[in-house]
């Protein structure tokens, strides 16, 4: 205190004490960041441990079907070419659509639509890898002119998606009829929990399930793995992340997926079908025109009979049991009203 | 005012009138000759530290004059902004010396400049035109030639441009898909997205050492030698977008201390500017001994190297994750902006997923490294490490275009050195070292007293056209440059201690003929779908480091892709055809083999259904085929009453290689599900481009061309 007076008396100099004023400041600028960093701290602290994550907890399900829809007409219509007459894919997906009411049953004016094709590989539409691109075009075009305001076109391939959806001539022919192709990027997926017997929490491609209405437009092939594939299956192309490992349960994954996805309508491209080293072929000879559409709203039923074409039956495909045992559908197709044309 | 000359104040003696007393007796033709006046600077050496002693003098003396002149500027400095504003009609008739000499406030270099121009007989200003002065302009107020103005924003305009396109091109070197083309349309690239490489003399020159060919697009490299030969390093200052990021950065982050004075020392001629070109006669040499390593510092290279794997990815990963959390905002209309940016820049700039490279930190890392160096010496990398720069150097002797400087004009004010790009001595006094110019026309734009001229044709009188070199160093280094190849080749070898993970992309040449080729541009792994091509570290030893290698567990090489060969400027990498490397008609490209580890896989050792190596084996028929078996499985559960747990028995397919038809693609490795180190893995041998590298009889086969 006594050198206080005495630089008070000599005026400031370089052991001067603070002034009331700037003492005040610099006191509470400590105080102040002492119980800012306090307060950040308490908000911001862990408590440590392995704590499951908290997501909320109900199961997600996305079920675009349309209800009513199928009154007094075919629940499954299968369209078949003669094999001597130069078959067009866009006529037999009508024909198909036709029996079953005709595409304004499923899409209503100002829908936003997403149609879901096979485009999981990078091969060619004569591989019969990928869904055929002109059913997919014939899909399209019927949803359009059954009033849809915007058609969308995605699925997570497996190879590279540009490559896969341009030479699967999908991009091209969807393109053409106004429809948006949307290409699989890794912004586009978001996680769901699905709470599935083994997939609980995924990341989903978003784009494929921001819709109005979904059209499954799978392709009929031989399955290494799960034997016959086309409808159920399609919907790993709606799963992100590391998807290699569904195969260690590959029955129970194909029925979890088909459960969260519930689509408006399947149309099975079966006018050219891998019969041998599916999923991905790659060898003409392996494939065998077939020129037959299958329509339906029951994909356990529209799978069960698809299967049918490449020899095998339902009993020896474990997720079709699953499926039916859940009640997405029916494997027992006969069951319901089916009109071939 | 007499402090500010410094340790010469005691030389200066009548600073006032000096100038014009030289003038005017040079007119006269009895004054003392001074040899910085008279233009005989072929006794002024060209670079400050190797003057001898009389020539230190004489430079002192120049020293002196300079800063007594400064002062004497920036005493009247005052008197020239107010006749500026006063009477602004003496001004602009300059040439009425004898009412100048009169006039006591008029700008004393103006007077100077104009009694010059009357005793050179007009070689610089026109004698009959009148000079415009600006008088807000230093020194003699004669503003730069029209030409030179207009040409300095062409300048800039072209660096920007060009820039531009390198990036424009950088984007574009990936596929992204066509919604225009048919399902049988031929995947490729659409634009010559390595043009900047195809141009690069440098890179030409060093695989003409090598493989004595120029490959294909290389040719288009005499395009720019032939613009060198004709106008010096113009490629340095006016097109190289490695270049004008470093113009850029010079110019936006010297410090404080690298301003002024400061600045002006930085940008004088120094010893240290050798570098490149000793750097450059090793890389040659080392060219002739086998290897195109040079390719690690051309400046292209480094540039779509650095900017590719280092700029672009971490951009996107930034972005990515910026974005991400907007898109977690709920609120409708900017998660859909986040998306539409995402989608945007996904087509424009990267791709729709992030790319990842191996040790690219190190690449990134001497970006920055040498983009700071700009804080200290302006364009460090172009003076002093630009092996493509000094290349051009060495032609650019032969350049009809350059510098002719009027040193007796030269005031000392070292306006020109402010902004010199090149540090290539455009000051008065000593001689223009053409080799390092970057022909900027900075030097003849800032220049006040109409000094120095760009033109066609110029006298050689006060320009070195040669590189300073000392014959002893370049002798050295470019020994060392031809003694590393065999070095770095006798520590592991392709038929003794090869790496396994050595994978080369497909359409690759052997592997020695690989490193006569390749020059680390890093186009093939920036152009590569899959992300599956990175910059090796150590993995081909110290010779090939950032050459491409094949790493399957981040991306496997898409069957039907041959981007890699498409782009690839110097063919290390062929340009084949789909049909060549599926193999359709002749054996396929193989770039390695794959093999299983049974103890990590699945079907093998954990008795749990999986094969998704099996789907995604590309080739037809495939090279993995499955085995049904039935194996028992233990329950994890232990029996009633703690009984062993019970045994039951699983259907399994277990996964087999065929070493005759797998390719190598690494697509098993990829998705293999045991995520760490997978149950599948893919390792060089058996790559059809090599001889001895090979596991089956059938495959070896010394006949075959490489």
């Amino acid at each position: 205190m006594g050198d206080a007076k005495s630089t008070e008396k000599t005026g400031p100099s370089e052991t001067a004490r603070p002034g009331r004023r700037e003492l005040l400041t610099r006191v509470g600028a400590t105080l102040g960041v002492t119980v800012g960093a306090a307060a950040l701290g308490r908000v911001a602290w862990d408590g440590g441990g392995f704590g499951a994550a908290t997501l909320s907890g109900a199961r997600q399900v996305r079920d675009y079907r349309v209800a009513g829809a199928l009154q007094g007409v075919a629940e499954m219509a299968i369209a078949r070419g003669k094999d001597d007459e130069a078959v067009r894919a866009e006529a037999l997906v009508k024909r198909a659509l036709d029996a079953m009411g005709g595409m304004k049953r499923f899409v209503s004016r100002g829908d936003v639509v997403v149609v879901k094709p096979n485009i999981g590989w990078d091969r060619a539409p004569i591989h019969a890898a990928n869904t055929n691109p002109e059913v997919v075009a014939a899909v399209v075009k019927q949803a359009f002119d059954a009033g849809a305001k915007r058609v969308v076109v995605a699925d997570g391939s497996c190879n590279d998606p540009h490559r896969c959806f341009q030479r699967s001539g999908i991009w091209k022919m969807a393109y053409d009829l106004g429809a948006d192709v949307v290409l699989p990027a890794e912004h586009r997926f978001r996680t769901v929990r699905m709470k599935g017997e083994v997939l609980d929490e995924w990341p989903i491609f978003t784009t494929l399930v921001d819709a109005d209405k979904v059209i499954n437009v799978p392709v009929a092939k031989h399955h290494n793995l799960a034997k016959y594939t086309a409808a159920m299956k399609n919907w790993y192309g709606v799963l992100g992340g590391r998807r290699n490992r569904l195969h260690q349960n590959i029955d129970v994954s194909i029925a979890d997926l088909a459960t969260f996805m519930r689509p408006s309508l399947v149309v099975v491209d079966a006018i050219r079908v891998l019969v041998r080293n599916g999923p991905q072929g790659g060898n003409i000879d392996d494939t065998k025109p077939m020129n037959t559409i299958i329509a339906s709203v029951d994909q356990v039923a529209a799978d069960a009979f698809g299967c049918t074409l490449i020899g095998q039956h339902r009993d020896n495909l474990p997720y079709l049991k699953l499926g039916h045992e859940r009640g997405l559908g029916t494997m027992y197709y006969e069951n319901l009203r089916v009109r071939e044309v | 005012m007499k402090a500010a000359a410094g340790p010469h104040a005691g030389v200066s003696l009548d600073l006032t009138g000096i100038e014009a007393i030289n003038a005017a007796d040079l007119l006269a033709g009895h004054a003392e000759p001074i040899p910085w006046k008279t233009g005989q600077v072929g006794v002024v050496a060209p670079l400050d530290g190797s003057a001898d002693g009389g020539q230190r003098t004489t430079d002192g003396g120049r020293r002196t004059a300079a800063g007594g002149r400064r002062t004497a500027d920036s005493r009247q400095r005052p008197a020239d902004s107010g006749c500026a504003s006063g009477a602004c009609g003496c001004k602009a008739t300059p040439a009425k010396s004898s009412s100048a000499m009169a006039t006591a406030e008029r700008s004393r270099t103006a007077e100077i400049a104009a009694m010059l121009g009357m005793a050179d007989g007009g070689t610089a200003a026109t004698p009959g035109k009148k000079q415009k002065i600006d008088p807000k302009l230093p020194g003699s107020g004669i503003p730069p030639r029209r030409s030179i103005r207009v040409l300095l924003w062409v300048r800039r305009v072209s660096q920007v441009g060009f820039l531009a396109i390198f990036l424009y091109f950088l984007f574009q070197t990936a596929f992204r898909g066509n919604f225009a083309a048919s399902a049988d349309t031929q995947v490729r690239l659409p634009l010559p997205v390595e043009a900047f490489l195809l141009a690069d003399p440098f890179v030409a020159a060093m695989t003409l050492l090598s493989t004595h060919t120029v490959y294909r697009g290389l040719l288009w490299s005499l395009g720019l030698l032939a613009l060198t030969l004709v106008f010096g390093r113009v490629f340095c200052g006016w097109i190289c977008p490695f270049g004008t990021l470093h113009h850029f950065f010079g110019w936006i982050l010297p410090s404080r201390r690298g301003r002024g004075a400061a600045r002006v020392e930085a940008n004088k001629t120094r010893g240290y500017q050798r570098a490149k070109y000793y750097l450059m006669y090793a890389f040659l040499l080392a060219s002739v001994g086998g290897s195109a390593i040079g390719g690690l510092f051309d400046p292209i290279c480094v540039a779509v190297r650095s900017i590719g794997l280092g700029v672009i990815p971490a951009a996107q990963y930034l972005t990515g994750r910026g974005l991400g959390a907007a898109q977690n905002i709920p609120a409708r209309p900017i998660q859909a902006a986040a998306d539409h940016s995402q989608d945007f820049l996904a087509k424009t700039v990267w791709q729709s997923h992030q790319f990842y490279f191996h040790q690219t930190w190190l690449i990134l890392f001497l970006l920055v490294a040498v983009l700071f160096a700009n804080r200290f010496i302006p364009r460090f990398w172009c003076r002093v490490l630009c092996p493509l720069g000094s290349f051009l150097g060495v032609f650019a002797r032969f350049a009809l275009f350059g510098m002719e400087k009027d040193h007796a004009k030269c005031t000392d004010c070292n306006l020109c050195l402010v902004n010199c790009q090149g540090a290539d001595s455009p000051q008065g006094g000593v001689k223009w070292r053409q080799d390092e110019c970057h022909v900027c026309l900075n030097c003849e734009n800032a220049c006040p007293e109409d000094v120095i001229k760009f033109r066609i044709l110029p006298s050689r009188a006060s320009t070195t056209t040669v590189p300073d070199l000392q014959r002893r160093t370049l002798l050295a280094t470019a020994a060392a440059g031809a003694a590393f190849i065999p070095a770095a080749r006798v520590a592991d070898s392709l038929d003794v201690n090869y790496h396994a993970k050595v994978i080369r992309p497909p359409g690759a040449v052997e592997e020695r003929a690989f490193l006569e080729r390749c020059i680390r541009c890093a186009e093939c792994m920036k152009v590569c779908p899959n992300n599956a091509l990175h910059p090796a570290f150590f993995e081909s030893g110290v010779e090939g480091v950032w050459t491409p290698i094949l790493i399957a567990r981040i991306g496997y090489c898409e069957h039907s892709c041959v981007l890699c060969g498409q782009v690839c400027p110097t063919g290390a990498i062929q340009k084949i055809t789909e049909k060549e490397k599926l193999g359709l008609g002749t054996p396929p490209v193989k770039i390695g083999t794959a093999f299983y580890d049974h103890g990590r896989c699945l079907p093998w050792s954990m008795q749990t259904p999986c094969i998704v190596c099996e789907e995604f084996c590309p080739t037809s028929p495939k090279a993995i085929w499955v085995e049904e078996v039935e194996a028992p499985v233990r329950d994890s559960k232990p029996g009633a009453n703690g009984a062993e747990p019970a045994m039951k028995t699983v259907k399994l397919q277990r996964p087999h290689v065929d070493p005759a038809l797998c390719i190598g693609c690494g697509a098993c490795e990829k998705v293999c599900p045991v995520q760490d180190q997978p149950a599948v893995y893919i390792t060089s041998v058996g790559e059809s481009r090599s001889k001895s590298n090979v596991i089956l009889l059938e495959n070896t086969n010394y006949n075959q061309k490489s």
